[in-house]
């Protein structure tokens, strides 16, 4: 007997990503909507049961470090997958490429001369507040003007089916090992539909990164010597070092791996002997990579790591000093951004977002503090946000006296009717919360990926997707539908 | 291979191998508790010596009584030589590299440890201490056999096999060493009788008493004994086969002229030892054990020095032969 019911799928309060309406799947969830309604409850919860044995042979996982014990905890997994038409994922697309290319050209600005701020456009007090700026980088030109080689910037879409920007990772955003991943599984569990051909591969990803990582060597021509920096075991993301090392064919290294030498070149200390570094594709903080020019206590960077890249004897991705665009203060400004630097109107638009630095903002912001999302400038991990509808009076009067105490770090946004699609829960598909993480590729060419990473929070009503905080994922389809399907999908849509 | 996976995969290989010959260790020890008369003074103290743990064994112990003995070698977290100290070390060694490796290897070792954990408390008592001791040993020849079967020829293969080997020639002369005068009374009249009953069980705790039948086609007598396992050329356990494969494995990894002459030295030693002496003089056997393990720390030292420390300290001879090795070698 067939277990899923479309009809009883209650998707009205939220845009739905594969239903239009209850029992109405859009154009690009057709033939999925109709295979898992075809499905008795065995064979969904044999599919469900493939994917977790899958998840732990292919050893997906992430780590947990709580009291002294590291935990390898598996990925959690939900098996039926979010699609997006292709047709609205090209506009999306341009729309990444326009916005980080703005970033890069911003970000090389601030660290050269500036005209940013003498053009009044960033006013000159969220520069000189910002913690990620880093002196130690200005002056520095690297490879192709690029700052952010690797941008993963998170997508939600509204109640109106628009999708907007949420914040852009530029530091160093994680997550795209288990896009790759998602995928794999979910060829193992429903291969039927790939059978037809519609939806588009994503595992060009790793020889994209390769090939931008090597155009970055300052030893052109030579076979580059490239490496992964980890900041080891602990981390929370090693599993991902580990597998795009593996992938990519370079050795995963750590701090102590390597020496940076008088003649200021970084070497890695193999079975050999020393061996020339030429791109370093770093995953460790700023802060932490060179006890030289920063935290003088860092255990995971490399002495002298900056001197050498400075003299260009090195390529670090991304550049140190790339965060100071990734600040939720400066996200705000990313449209005007755009306008200054390319002359051209944002294709994707951002989340309204208020700036307690700004006197009425903030005067907003207090007054509507339980109807809000209030964000400080530079955490992620959704760590110290205050989510208003869901606050309580204690909470939210921490946050008023947080924001009058230091106001440049905190912004706050409207609460977003977060877009649903369906999650299996106790053996049926149930609406839940999702966004979007595309990761794009910066060198002479410019990439981003097939969809990207979707994020889900499993817990009905939840808005948190962070796997650190319960968060699961999912397979994401960019899928190709005729033109007619297509428009109807977006009819739809609106 | 960085400097830092190949020495982490050589000390996970040593930890393996210390584990499986401590359980062996232990296992002719029993043995030989059980067989010989009451009355001759043998005791448990010369295994601390011999695992070179006797410093430590005293802030933790009053007396060498056996429970305490076979504890602190099976069970004791704080003993870096015990098999569950050993197990824990191969564990975070292989944990940060074992990339490198097939993932059935780091459960294997996962797996191996966590079982060892679990039954080491009660595997010290006299009833379960054989059954505890053959699984670790089992549990060990399990990984082996993995890493045999699966991990590709190349430096993992390689670094695996230099710690393999040289902790097997050092743990197999601890464990001929139990023959040796510290064990044993010095007046040979009293223990003729039981000679061939001691150097039975050091075979089989070798498992080396059927090849020795195979091979040898002689009743078990001493000098025979120590022969076969201190210079027979095919039998794997033995000291001679041991360093024969680590310098094997040493040529193919490149600047090994002075590990490599290191080893040549120590196996001389070996082949050209005096068995008939050593055999009729278990002091002189004692001697010759200790000196054959500073050779073996030598060899780790040559080992350590040319492939894992590469510190700031070291001369940069490296940097053109790996320019000139980088065409060359698709090992890394």
């Amino acid at each position: 007997m067939s277990q899923v019911n479309w009809n009883n799928y209650s998707c009205s309060d939220f845009y739905d990503e594969l239903l239009a309406a209850p029992g109405k799947p859009r154009a690009s969830a057709d033939e999925l909507c109709n295979m898992l309604a075809r499905f008795s409850a065995e064979e969904l919860a044999e599919r469900k049961t493939a994917a977790e044995i899958a998840i732990r042979t292919m050893g997906i996982t992430f780590t947990v470090y709580s009291e002294g014990a590291v935990i390898d905890r598996a990925w959690p997994f939900d098996i039926v997958p979010r699609i997006i038409p292709a047709s609205e994922w090209r506009k999306t697309e341009a729309g990444l490429k326009q916005r980080v290319q703005a970033l890069n050209l911003f970000i090389d600005d601030l660290y050269h001369d500036q005209k940013v701020i003498k053009d009044k456009v960033l006013p000159a007090e969220v520069l000189a507040q910002s913690v990620n700026f880093r002196p130690q980088c200005v002056g520095i030109n690297p490879p192709h003007g690029v700052w952010a080689h690797i941008c993963g910037s998170d997508l939600v879409r509204g109640g109106d089916g628009t999708l907007y920007v949420l914040e852009d990772n530029l530091r160093i955003p994680s997550g795209v090992s288990y896009m790759l991943e998602n995928r794999n599984v979910t060829k193992r569990v429903l291969p039927e539909l790939f059978a037809s051909g519609k939806i588009l591969p994503v595992d060009d990803y790793v020889a994209n990164l390769y090939d931008m990582l090597a155009s970055m060597s300052p030893r052109p021509g030579d076979d580059p010597q490239v490496v992964v920096l980890t900041p080891g075991i602990y981390n929370s993301a090693y599993f991902e070092h580990a597998y795009l090392a593996q992938q990519m064919g370079v050795e995963l290294v750590q701090g102590s791996d390597l020496l940076v030498d008088d003649d200021d070149v970084v070497y890695m200390r193999t079975v050999e002997g020393l061996r020339r570094v030429d791109v370093i594709y770093r995953r460790v903080d700023d802060e932490f990579l060179d006890p030289e020019a920063f935290n003088p206590n860092s255990m995971l960077g490399v002495a002298g790591l900056m001197r050498a890249w400075r003299a260009g004897k090195v390529a670090l991705a991304n550049a140190p000093g790339a965060g100071v665009a990734d600040d939720k203060i400066v996200y705000a400004f990313v449209p005007e951004i755009i306008r200054y630097y390319l002359d051209q109107e944002p294709l994707l638009p951002n989340v309204p977002s208020y700036l307690c630095m700004f006197e009425e903002d903030r005067k907003y912001v207090l007054e509507h503090l339980d109807e809000l999302v209030v964000k400080p400038a530079n955490e992620s991990g959704g760590y110290g946000m205050l989510i208003g509808p869901h606050s309580t009076k204690e909470t939210r009067d921490e946050f008023a006296r947080l924001i009058n105490a230091n106001p440049r770090n905190y912004m706050a946004q409207p609460t977003l009717a977060l877009s649903t699609t369906p999650t299996l829960s106790n053996g049926l598909p149930q609406p839940r919360h999702v966004d979007l993480r595309p990761f794009i590729l910066s060198g002479p060419e410019t990439h981003v990926t097939t969809g990207g990473l979707t994020r889900v929070a499993l817990v009905e009503g939840s808005l948190v997707v962070n796997s650190s905080q319960g968060g699961g994922s999912k397979d994401t389809w960019i899928v190709e539908t005729d033109e007619n399907a297509a428009a109807a999908a977006e009819q739809e849509g609106v | 291979m960085l400097s830092r996976v190949a020495e982490n995969l050589y000390w996970m290989a040593r930890y393996i191998e210390r584990a499986e010959d401590t359980a062996r260790l232990l296992s002719v020890n029993s043995h030989l508790m059980l067989d010989l008369p009451r009355h001759l003074p043998l005791g448990w103290a010369p295994l601390i010596e011999m695992t070179g743990t006797l410093e430590a064994f005293n802030e933790r112990h009053s007396s060498f009584d056996e429970r305490s003995v076979v504890h602190f070698l099976c069970a004791d977290a704080q003993n870096g030589s015990s098999i569950l100290a050993a197990l824990a070390s191969a564990r975070e060694n292989l944990r940060t590299t074992r990339d490198v490796v097939p993932r059935e290897i780091w459960e294997e070792v996962n797996h191996l440890y966590l079982s060892v954990a679990e039954h080491a408390e009660n595997g010290v008592s006299p009833r379960r201490r054989d059954t505890f001791l053959k699984s670790v040993i089992r549990g060990c020849q399990t990984l082996t056999g993995l890493i045999e079967g699966t991990l590709s020829y190349g430096p993992a293969r390689t670094f695996i096999k230099l710690g393999r080997h040289l902790e097997r020639a050092d743990m197999t002369t601890r464990i001929v060493d139990v023959r040796s005068a510290s064990l044993l009374p010095q007046n040979p009249d009293e223990l003729l009788p039981f000679e061939n009953l001691q150097w039975m069980s050091v075979l089989k705790s070798l498992t080396a008493y059927q090849m020795y039948r195979q091979q040898v086609r002689l009743r078990v007598r001493g000098p025979d004994v120590l022969r076969f396992l201190l210079q027979d050329p095919n039998l794997p356990r033995s000291i001679a086969c041991s360093l024969e494969t680590v310098g094997h494995e040493l040529q193919l990894l490149p600047r090994q002229d002075r590990a490599a002459a290191t080893v040549s030295l120590v196996r001389a030693d070996v082949v050209d030892a005096d068995i008939q002496a050593l055999a009729h003089s278990p002091s002189k056997l004692h001697a010759f054990v200790d000196e054959l393990q500073i050779g073996f720390a030598a060899i780790h030292d040559m080992l350590s020095a040319t492939y894992f420390v590469n510190s700031d300290g070291v001369p940069r001879v490296t940097q053109l032969q790996s320019q000139s090795h980088a065409g060359d070698d698709d090992n890394d």
